[in-house]
């Protein structure tokens, strides 16, 4: 009992508690429905054992594996422009001597909003009739308003637009973390030695960045869901279909058609995404960290 | 102009660029909700604010009086207190548990100590979306649905395992050494733990809380689908439910949201500096 009392366990006894109770047993309930026909309407079908049947009918849903490509489509040009963005971001906060602060300070400003906000300001900027964007064309003869939310491919571009805007910073400000930790002697000694601004860059700060890069990206793929209320708000998945990624796929199955069985396997296709993201880039940060320290 | 002014130059420019387009959306929002109605939905746009008013906010709050907008559809108050209630408690007991269990990582070693940290961290990659179905059909058999404690429980769950993370890394700043003189001097653990590394790490924490606390404030998914009514949707809810109505009526929704950012961007700014290196600290260090 006493050792119990010294040793770690006691500590994390409420954590384990609580994160058992609000996540791990809704997650085996959640495994559980996904292998039975369970409809809100008609509570006895939980009850109902049908194997793999909706995964099955997953495999030959074209709905779904279109909203599935759609994500991850999605989040790699996300992430990838957010990281780009983010690093001329960085780079160029780093070159300001004055007013440095205030300007890492200003970056902030799109992570304290909600997503829901995000979709929201977003929302109102793209509306067509009297939304920022077609206003400020119309005052250079764009007379004919542009459908930014009604046309398939635009609105994914404004999604686009909205998320990049409310994530870039999170790189921004981690990378410039990074960026103000390099040591100054080996950029120096390479400069001495004649290699140019590029050369520099390349071989020495980009390493040292690395193991950044994947903090920012690890800390985003905890987070990547969130999309799902930045494109709730601004298009709720349509118009027809043409905007809806996993998530809300999963909401309009599981919520709407009451459909709770199909709903729950396609969350944990989901919940296996996520994860494998995470994985990924948390694999990666491990690797640059060792391959830093061996240097 | 020497090549280094040039540069100069550049710099600045595409640093005032960068500003306008962080600043543009946000502000604009801010902005309309004290315009007239008139004005936002004039053609050609009326690009200069005038006759700025706090008509929004008087509907919202008060009801607004004859003849003007009539009363306020939008029960804002009922939010308002749901959102404080639910992410004041969320973040208390969050911080409490967390904190406990970061001690606990930061200055213990057992066997698959990182598995652990990673088990425990890999329960935030959960989509909310994912997350609330199971939670939902629970809730609806144990009556949780539509309630503080039901939503309260899931924002703990979701907000402990950030706190580990930011007060681990804080706990390892501090020296072992510290804590071991005083137990040598005759505190008991507790005692050290009280009088030392807590006052110590008080920032860590206090960042940790601010951080709960904002993301049980922005959160939506999880509890669009477990809040039924106004006796538990909170702002974010409330937001969404009014713009997707039919007609919107723009100023008086900016105005919500307004409402939505004012606590969210007090509280960011003041946790700023110690978010940075509480997240990079327990990345970079391992």
């Amino acid at each position: 009992m006493r050792k119990f009392l010294n040793g770690p366990w006691v500590l994390l006894m409420p954590t384990l508690i609580i994160l058992t109770c609000v996540v791990l047993l809704p997650l085996l309930l959640s495994l559980w429905t996904s292998f039975t026909p369970f409809k809100l309407t008609k509570p006895d079908t939980l009850y109902r054992f049908v194997g793999f049947r909706n995964y099955e009918r997953l495999i030959g849903d074209l709905d779904f594996w279109i909203a599935f490509g759609r994500t991850v489509l999605f989040l790699a040009i996300a992430l990838n422009l957010e990281l780009v963005f983010g690093l001329g971001i960085a780079l160029l906060i780093n070159k300001i001597t004055y007013g440095q602060r205030t300007l890492r300070t200003l970056m902030m400003f799109p992570m304290m909003f909600s997503p829901i906000l995000v979709g929201f300001q977003w929302k109102y900027i793209f509306n067509d009739n009297i939304g920022l964007m077609n206003n400020f064309l119309r005052e250079f003869g764009v007379i004919q308003p542009i459908p930014w939310l009604v046309d398939g491919i635009l609105a994914n571009v404004s999604i686009m637009a909205a998320e990049i805007w409310s994530s870039t910073s999170v790189f921004a400000i981690l990378l410039l973390a990074g960026l103000l930790g390099i040591p100054k002697d080996p950029i120096e000694a390479a400069k001495v030695d004649g290699c140019n601004s590029w050369q520099v860059f390349k071989n020495i700060t980009l390493p040292f960045l690395m193991p950044f890069v994947f903090i920012a990206m690890t800390i985003r793929s905890l987070d990547v869901a969130r999309a799902y209320d930045i494109v709730q708000m601004m298009t709720g998945g349509g118009p027809a279909k043409r905007t809806e990624l996993l998530w809300t796929l999963i909401s309009r199955t599981g919520y709407v058609d009451a459909k709770m069985g199909m709903a729950n396997a396609m969350s944990y296709i989901s919940i296996f995404l996520s994860i494998a993201f995470t994985f990924f880039f948390f694999y990666k940060l491990v690797e640059a960290r060792q391959r830093l320290s061996y240097e | 102009m020497n090549k280094k002014q040039i540069n100069n130059i550049l710099i600045w420019f595409s640093a005032i660029i960068l500003i306008i387009l962080i600043m543009t959306p946000g502000l604009w929002v801010v902005l309309t909700a004290f315009r007239p109605q008139v004005d936002v939905m004039a053609k050609p746009a009326v690009w200069i604010p005038r006759n700025l008013n706090l008509i929004q906010f008087e509907t919202m709050l008060f009801g607004g009086s004859e003849g003007s907008m009539g009363r306020s559809p939008i029960p804002v108050l009922s939010y308002l207190r749901n959102s404080l209630i639910i992410s004041f408690t969320s973040t208390f007991i969050a911080v409490l548990v967390g904190t406990i269990g970061g001690y606990g990582f930061a200055r213990h070693n057992f066997k698959h100590k990182n598995k652990y940290f990673l088990l425990i961290m890999l329960t935030r990659t959960i989509p909310g979306i994912s997350l609330s179905l199971p939670i939902f059909i629970i809730f609806s058999k144990i009556g949780l649905i539509d309630t503080h404690i039901g939503i309260i429980l899931v924002f703990v769950a979701l907000n402990i395992p950030f706190t580990i993370w930011l007060t681990d890394g804080f706990f390892r700043q501090i020296p072992r050494a510290m804590s071991e003189v005083a137990m040598t001097d005759g505190c008991t653990k507790l005692q050290a733990f009280w009088h030392i590394e807590l006052p110590l790490s008080r920032s860590g924490i206090a960042s940790a809380g601010i951080f709960a606390f904002l993301i049980s404030w922005n959160e939506y998914a999880l509890v669009s689908n477990l809040a039924r009514s106004t006796d538990s949707k909170t702002l974010t809810v409330g937001l969404m439910d009014f713009t997707a109505q039919f007609t919107i009526n723009w100023p008086g929704m900016c105005a919500l949201a307004v409402f939505i950012i004012i606590p969210a961007l007090i509280l960011t700014f003041m946790v700023q500096k110690h978010l940075v290196t509480g997240l990079t600290f327990g990345g970079v260090k391992g």
